[in-house]
């Protein structure tokens, strides 16, 4: 059965109320298909969804757009503010055009795409969210980045995996620089049916070959007998 | 917080609108600043030999008209002005530093906002929206205009403390963010005869920025002397005569936004204080990049 859309105008419906009505949904009702008019980069979006719902929204959002996400698939058809799918638990979030910083910050699972670029700190702290950017992510992404993957198509900025644990790098593009403890790794067949699955999960044509691989050298966080002394 | 906003109109038929089109910028930065509000607009050029100030009373018993009059007196020449409430647009035949000295000897309690032969700075403690009531910021037009919203976060709420800064002639400075050396640096300022009205950090950077340009430096080469000497967080927009430059510290934490069509360049804190400005949904948007020094203006 095809889900109806019901088209949500927030240029005549507060977030709040928006967001209380996305709340409100039933799990056991084939409604579950909105559009949302006229955003105007308005903050909060479609935050906190806990049901398999599919939110499309029609313009630029602003801050925390989709931010702790459980479950829905949540497409922005425009740009997104600070820390879109912020905390994100599960389900999908799509920015179409371009994410400002802390895009996935922190996520625990699910999956973020973002089809242009990404700025400064894509991907900090993630805890097991994959995030693939078909574009450049800019300064200090994957900041302290724990668990999960992260995929750019384009370039990365400074300090990329700065205090990095355990989520691994894919880049195709130029890396400015490395931050602390972030090295390069091999590339084998195993990691390119991982990454080529990623790219096609997240929607992307793209040969896994031309990536590159970075990782932890974990000489930072891991507890080492000989520095016992210091703490 | 704070917000900040910039507007340039490429397409000389929008001027008219300035004023229209950026209000509703400086008022969508509300909810990042309620303390004071400011906005610097670039209009009606005094014409060579002459010089616009905008004055502010700190008292309530301020007499503008006898003030024109004493001072055109005072000095000989001839003294024009329009009243925006405890703002005066004062126009005199003169040049900025003569009117300042004859202020500082016959009224040292009135304030020099801002000074140049395009700039007017209004500026007030209170919220966005009634201070473009109180002035009338809608109604003016103009080429390029720079604003800002306040949330106190390292010194007073008064508007003495609000931006913008003059930092020169025809030249202010807005700031989201804060400074952490600027104590420090006042100090030296002080000992280069910069002089300051307040202990606030912004007010520093402007301080600095007009400490470089009179060394001789260009607005460029002051902003990236800045990227050395000032520490803290910044995201900077300067109004210059012929446009505006934004400057991002490194870590760049203080979020920018630019966008542009062939009509406006328009940079803001937020998207949704860019959202209503006609085109905007198809408009080039991108974030400036941090520790980078851009600069829009006529040629």
């Amino acid at each position: 059965m095809r889900d109806v859309v019901a088209n949500i105008d927030l240029s005549e419906t507060s977030v709040r109320d928006l967001n209380a009505r996305l709340h409100a949904v039933a799990p056991d009702t084939n409604d579950k298909s909105f559009s949302v008019l006229n955003p105007n980069g308005a903050h909060a979006i479609a935050a906190g969804l806990t049901e398999a719902l599919h939110v499309g929204i029609e313009g630029h959002v602003g801050y925390y757009c989709a931010g702790m996400n459980q479950e829905a698939v949540v497409e922005i058809h425009g740009n997104a503010g600070t820390g879109v799918a912020e905390n994100i638990m599960s389900g999908e979030v799509r920015v179409h055009g371009n994410a400002s910083q802390s895009a996935g910050a922190s996520g625990h699972g699910g999956l973020v795409v973002i089809g242009g670029d990404a700025s400064a700190r894509c991907g900090i702290s993630m805890k097991g969210v994959d995030i693939v950017v078909g574009g450049s992510v800019g300064h200090m992404s994957a900041f302290m980045a724990q668990a999960g993957y992260l995929v750019v198509r384009g370039d990365a900025g400074h300090d990329l995996g700065d205090s990095i644990y355990e989520a691994v790098l894919y880049i195709a593009g130029k890396v400015e620089s490395l931050g602390s403890d972030c090295v390069e790794k091999d590339m084998t067949d195993a990691h390119k049916a991982t990454l080529t699955h990623l790219l096609r999960r997240a929607g992307m044509d793209a040969d896994a070959n031309g990536f590159r691989r970075f990782g932890s050298a974990r000489t930072l966080y891991n507890f080492k007998i000989d520095n016992a002394g210091q703490y | 917080m704070c917000g900040i906003v910039g507007l340039f109109l490429k397409d000389q038929a929008l001027r008219p609108n300035l004023g229209a089109m950026v209000s509703p910028m400086l008022i969508g930065m509300g909810d990042r600043g309620r303390d004071s509000a400011g906005l610097a607009v670039y209009r009606d050029p005094a014409p060579p030999g002459s010089i616009k100030m905008t004055l502010r009373r700190v008292d309530g018993d301020e007499d503008w008209e006898n003030l024109k009059v004493e001072l055109a007196a005072g000095l000989g020449i001839s003294v024009s002005g329009t009243e925006f409430d405890d703002h005066l647009l004062l126009r005199a035949a003169t040049d900025a530093e003569t009117v300042r000295d004859w202020l500082k000897n016959n009224r040292p309690e009135v304030r020099v906002v801002g000074a140049g032969q395009k700039i007017e700075i209004f500026k007030k403690a209170g919220r966005p929206e009634d201070i473009v009531a109180r002035y009338g910021l809608d109604g003016l037009d103009g080429s390029h205009a720079v604003g800002h919203t306040r949330m106190a976060t390292e010194s007073a709420v008064t508007t003495q403390h609000s931006h913008p800064f003059s930092t020169g002639l025809d030249l202010c400075l807005v700031h989201n963010g804060s400074l952490s050396n600027h104590n420090r640096l006042r100090r030296w300022l002080m000992r280069h005869d910069i002089e300051f009205e307040t202990d606030n950090d912004t007010e520093v950077a402007a301080g600095y920025i007009t400490y470089r340009m009179r060394q001789g430096a260009t607005l460029e080469e002051a902003l990236e002397a800045a990227l050395v000497d000032l520490d803290g967080f910044y995201t900077f927009a300067v109004g210059t005569a012929d446009g505006f430059a934004v400057l991002r510290d490194p870590v760049a934490c203080k979020p920018a936004v630019m966008a542009e069509t062939d009509g406006w360049v328009a940079m803001a804190s937020e998207f949704r204080s860019i959202a209503h400005l006609p085109g905007a949904n198809d408009a080039h948007i991108w974030e400036p990049v941090p520790a980078t020094v851009y600069t829009w203006g006529h040629a």
